[in-house]
């Protein structure tokens, strides 16, 4: 299963991830367009949501079978099935999948690993794990 | 799902299939919600053809119930019966109808006249033919005339194609017939999710309680399911009309299939509404797990689960049917919305379930529920504590085309007319109706699909049984008219109202008889005691009965309504109507059509089709304040058996009430005391009602009401008129 691996502790909060998923995928930077999201914790500290590829309610959630998990193990959403319900958003018990305002469909991480090039502390890593 | 495989030879269906038209229209979008345009269909003349929706019509009949009145209205006379040619279906759906974001936002509206009420009945149902068929163009479908040999009418709402064909091959029996038009016309897998039908079964042609089967397709099952237009005989009408089936195919369906005006908000409401029942409905209902069953247990408790025909409210072995045992024959972890996007997925089916009776025996299939209304009704109410003797009976019931409900209430007061000796064995051609008498219901279900023996009798529903009893077997016309639980021809749903003033208002003023969509007060009235006085039930039964029509109106389900509520939500002013929910529907109703709708107006909206709806009921001979009194077993006990069960209960009403000392009386005595009282305070409930409603004392709309609420049409005004003089 390929996912990307997070490490609170290593997170200063530059958001130099969500940038970087928020360009990949929507052509524009706006924090809330990334499938990663770097929350600032009460007592310090930064926590990254983001699709461990392992809870899966989302796909047995989905009334149209849009989501499914690909070769790799990650959890995918095809477009043309999706009917943007968001039962999958609700379902999630780690808020990683997302809906965003002015986005027709929900959207997640696929582990493609934009993001990990970006970190300057190595707080997220793409991982392999049988 | 192990289920035993139907096979369909698609090619040898559509051999025998004869075109009788063929018609093809422009495909259009979508705007704000509506179309603009409702389809009328006539199997008759084979006519078909476009009416256009003026704005006048959208602004007096909003959409669902209320478009398919007006049409029905216009293609009627005052004379019109079910069986006339002239008589529709019409299936409607309404603005919100159709979006993908709020749960339970699939539902159809179906309007016709009813063979058991003769006046219009209306039926809220799921599956996908009602969202399908408004992408595929059209706000409503008016379906008229009578064919002559058996037809099938398709929409295919992607070529913008209709045709009606002769169908000659095709089974009659939903179960299958649903699967059959998957297989014609669906190209590929993925397509089957893109057909809707609609039809009936051969139930539905020797009874007059037929229902109409809406289905859709279950990708993970891979079974065409089944979802009920139950109320009224509908499905009798379809069958009457030579109709074995209206299928609609659409692909396509987005997020934005209604061309919403603000789709970010509707977006975020639907949300906000999923998170809020993913968080506490296993805390409060429970309907992801096992749907309205789980009301079982708290009807039971609450001496409202109706049993052995509404004698009593609860029985020793109901938890052998309560939700748990069903719990254990349904099929989990599945998004059992009947449309998508409803999370709160309370359609559920047991799979690979053994038939053990009928021409289906030793097949397993998938069975749509039950429903509490199945369980209460073809279950505690006919002595049945056998929750797979009620699961055969929920499966032929839907198969057959026949109402689980009115089957339920008009068995029950066939096995209370056995107990009476009104029956005997024969008289039901050897059929034995002792309590709980599973495989003889079941029997007397399979006589009604075949059309024979004492079936034939049962399938006239209750109020025709009654007479039918009066005559041939010289029946008590009293203790018929007391213990046949139908008011206006519709049998009763399954809730025991006897304790409830407001609820046997809510049931027997209902318009289109006692269905329980209208008003639903018993936990207001009777146990929170939060509508003491005649005011306060009189403004719960304008209230309610106008804020459930909206749902009517927009294509909406009432379950998420109510059946989750916000954690807050009893520290709010008014928690019986769950404000932050209603608000919700005023949200996504302006976010979809661009409307700038309030709470107060979305009742007028309900008001002006509910009057509409009253009158019409007025044109059709009906709709009196005679209609609107319930058989006194709603209301009360009726016998000795019933009174001495909670004696302590009726005897203190008749101390601290009634203000009568039921020392030293018999029963009998106090019985006849506490009738009275209660039939006088039914009274004084519908002047008070009538009064709130802007009705005459003798329930007629004034004038004056339909023109302060923009209903003050002429033809409206003349038929009331005619009442008032």
């Amino acid at each position: 299963m390929k996912y990307l691996k997070t490490y609170d502790e290593k997170c200063i909060g530059c958001n130099q991830c969500m940038t970087a998923c928020s360009m990949a995928f929507f052509k524009e930077d706006i924090p809330a367009k990334s499938a990663i999201q770097v929350i600032e914790k009460p007592d310090g500290g930064y926590h990254l949501v983001v699709c461990d590829q392992q809870y899966r309610k989302c796909v047995d959630e989905c009334p149209t079978q849009a989501i499914t998990i690909n070769k790799q193990g990650v959890v995918m959403i095809n477009k043309k099935l999706c009917i943007s319900c968001f039962a999958c958003v609700a379902v999630c018990p780690i808020d990683a999948m997302r809906r965003c305002d002015g986005v027709l469909n929900p959207f997640k991480c696929v582990a493609c690993g934009v993001c990990v090039k970006g970190c300057p502390t190595q707080a997220i890593e793409i991982v392999t794990e049988e | 799902m192990n289920n035993t495989k139907i096979h369909t030879d698609v090619d040898a269906l559509k051999a025998r299939h004869v075109l009788l038209k063929e018609f093809r229209y422009e495909l259009r979008p979508v705007v704000r919600g509506y179309n603009m345009r409702t389809l009328y269909v006539n199997v008759s003349s084979n006519e078909i053809r476009e009416k256009p929706v003026s704005e006048e019509m959208k602004q007096k009949f909003t959409g669902g119930k209320g478009f398919g009145l007006k049409l029905l209205w216009d293609a009627i006379s005052d004379t019109t019966r079910w069986n006339d040619p002239e008589n529709e279906i019409n299936i409607a759906m309404g603005p919100i109808c159709g979006n993908t974001n709020y749960p339970g936002s699939g539902k159809s509206l179906v309007v016709s006249i009813s063979p058991l009420t003769d006046i219009p009945i209306d039926s809220n149902v799921g599956g996908y033919f009602g969202p399908y068929l408004k992408f595929s163009g059209f706000d409503a479908i008016e379906i008229q005339g009578k064919a002559e040999r058996d037809v099938i009418v398709y929409i295919d709402g992607n070529q913008g194609l209709i045709q009606i064909f002769e169908a000659p091959a095709e089974a009659v029996d939903s179960h299958i017939l649903a699967e059959q038009m998957v297989e014609l016309f669906a190209d590929n897998d993925l397509e089957k999710m893109h057909i809707s039908a609609v039809s009936a079964g051969r139930g539905a042609e020797h009874a007059l309680i037929g229902c109409l089967n809406f289905s859709f397709y279950d990708r993970r099952r891979k079974v065409a399911r089944l979802k009920q237009a139950g109320r009224g005989g509908i499905g009798t009408v379809l069958r009457d009309k030579k109709i074995k089936a209206v299928v609609v195919k659409y692909s396509g369906l987005s997020g934005k299939s209604n061309d919403p005006a603000d789709l970010d908000t509707l977006q975020r409401t639907g949300l906000k509404l999923h998170k809020e029942i993913i968080a506490l409905d296993d805390q409060q209902c429970r309907m992801r797990q096992i749907g309205t069953a789980h009301l079982v247990e708290i009807m039971d408790e609450y001496d409202l689960l109706p049993t052995h025909n509404f004698k009593f409210g609860r029985h020793a072995d109901s938890p052998k049917i309560n939700s748990h045992a069903f719990y254990e024959l349904v099929t989990h972890g599945l998004p059992d919305g009947c449309w998508f996007g409803c999370t709160m997925a309370c359609a559920k089916a047991a799979d690979g379930f053994e038939l053990v009776t009928g021409p289906y025996q030793g097949q397993r299939v998938t069975v749509d529920g039950p429903e509490y209304e199945t369980v209460g009704g073809c279950g505690s109410n006919v002595g049945i504590f056998n929750p797979r003797a009620i699961m055969e009976i929920n499966f032929y019931c839907d198969t057959y085309g026949l109402d689980t409900i009115s089957f339920g209430t008009m068995t029950a007061f066939i096995m209370e007319c056995w107990e009476k000796g009104v029956l005997n064995a024969e008289r039901t051609g050897g059929l034995d109706f002792t309590w709980g008498n599973w495989r003889d219901t079941l029997e007397m279900m399979h006589q009604i699909a075949r059309g024979e023996g004492f079936g034939l009798i049962a399938g006239l529903g209750t109020r025709k049984m009654k007479e039918y009893f009066i005559d041939h077997f010289d029946a008590d016309p009293q203790l018929m008219q007391d213990i046949g639980c139908e008011c206006k021809g519709l049998e009763y749903s399954q809730y025991v109202s006897k304790e409830s003033l407001a609820q046997q208002g809510g049931y027997s003023m209902a318009l289109k008889g006692p269905q329980h969509d209208e008003a639903w007060l018993i936990f207001m009235d009777m146990v929170n005691n939060q509508i003491p006085t005649f005011t306060d039930k009189a403004e719960a039964l304008h209230y309610f009965p106008m804020f459930r029509t909206w749902f009517g109106l927009q294509g909406l389900c009432k379950l998420p309504w109510n059946d989750v509520e916000p954690a807050n939500n009893a520290q709010t002013d008014e928690p019986a109507k769950v404000p932050e929910h209603v608000q919700n529907y005023v949200d996504i109703y302006n976010a979809i059509t661009g409307g700038n709708l309030n709470k107060k107006e979305l009742i007028l909206q309900s008001e002006r089709v509910y009057n509409f709806q009253k009158v019409l009921c007025m044109r059709l001979g009906r709709g009196r304040r005679s209609d609107d009194i319930p058989p006194f077993r709603m209301m009360g006990p009726v016998t000795v058996e019933e009174y001495e069960s909670r004696q302590d209960r009726y005897d203190q009403q008749l101390r601290e009430k009634v203000g009568v000392d039921p020392a030293g009386k018999s029963s009998e005595e106090k019985l006849r005391i506490l009738r009275h009282y209660r039939e006088e305070q039914y009274q004084h409930l519908l002047n008070a009602v009538y009064k709130r409603k802007g009705w005459t004392s003798e329930g007629v709309p004034t004038p004056e009401h339909l023109r302060k609420i923009g209903m003050d049409l002429p033809e409206v005004l003349a038929v009331v008129e005619r009442h008032l003089r």
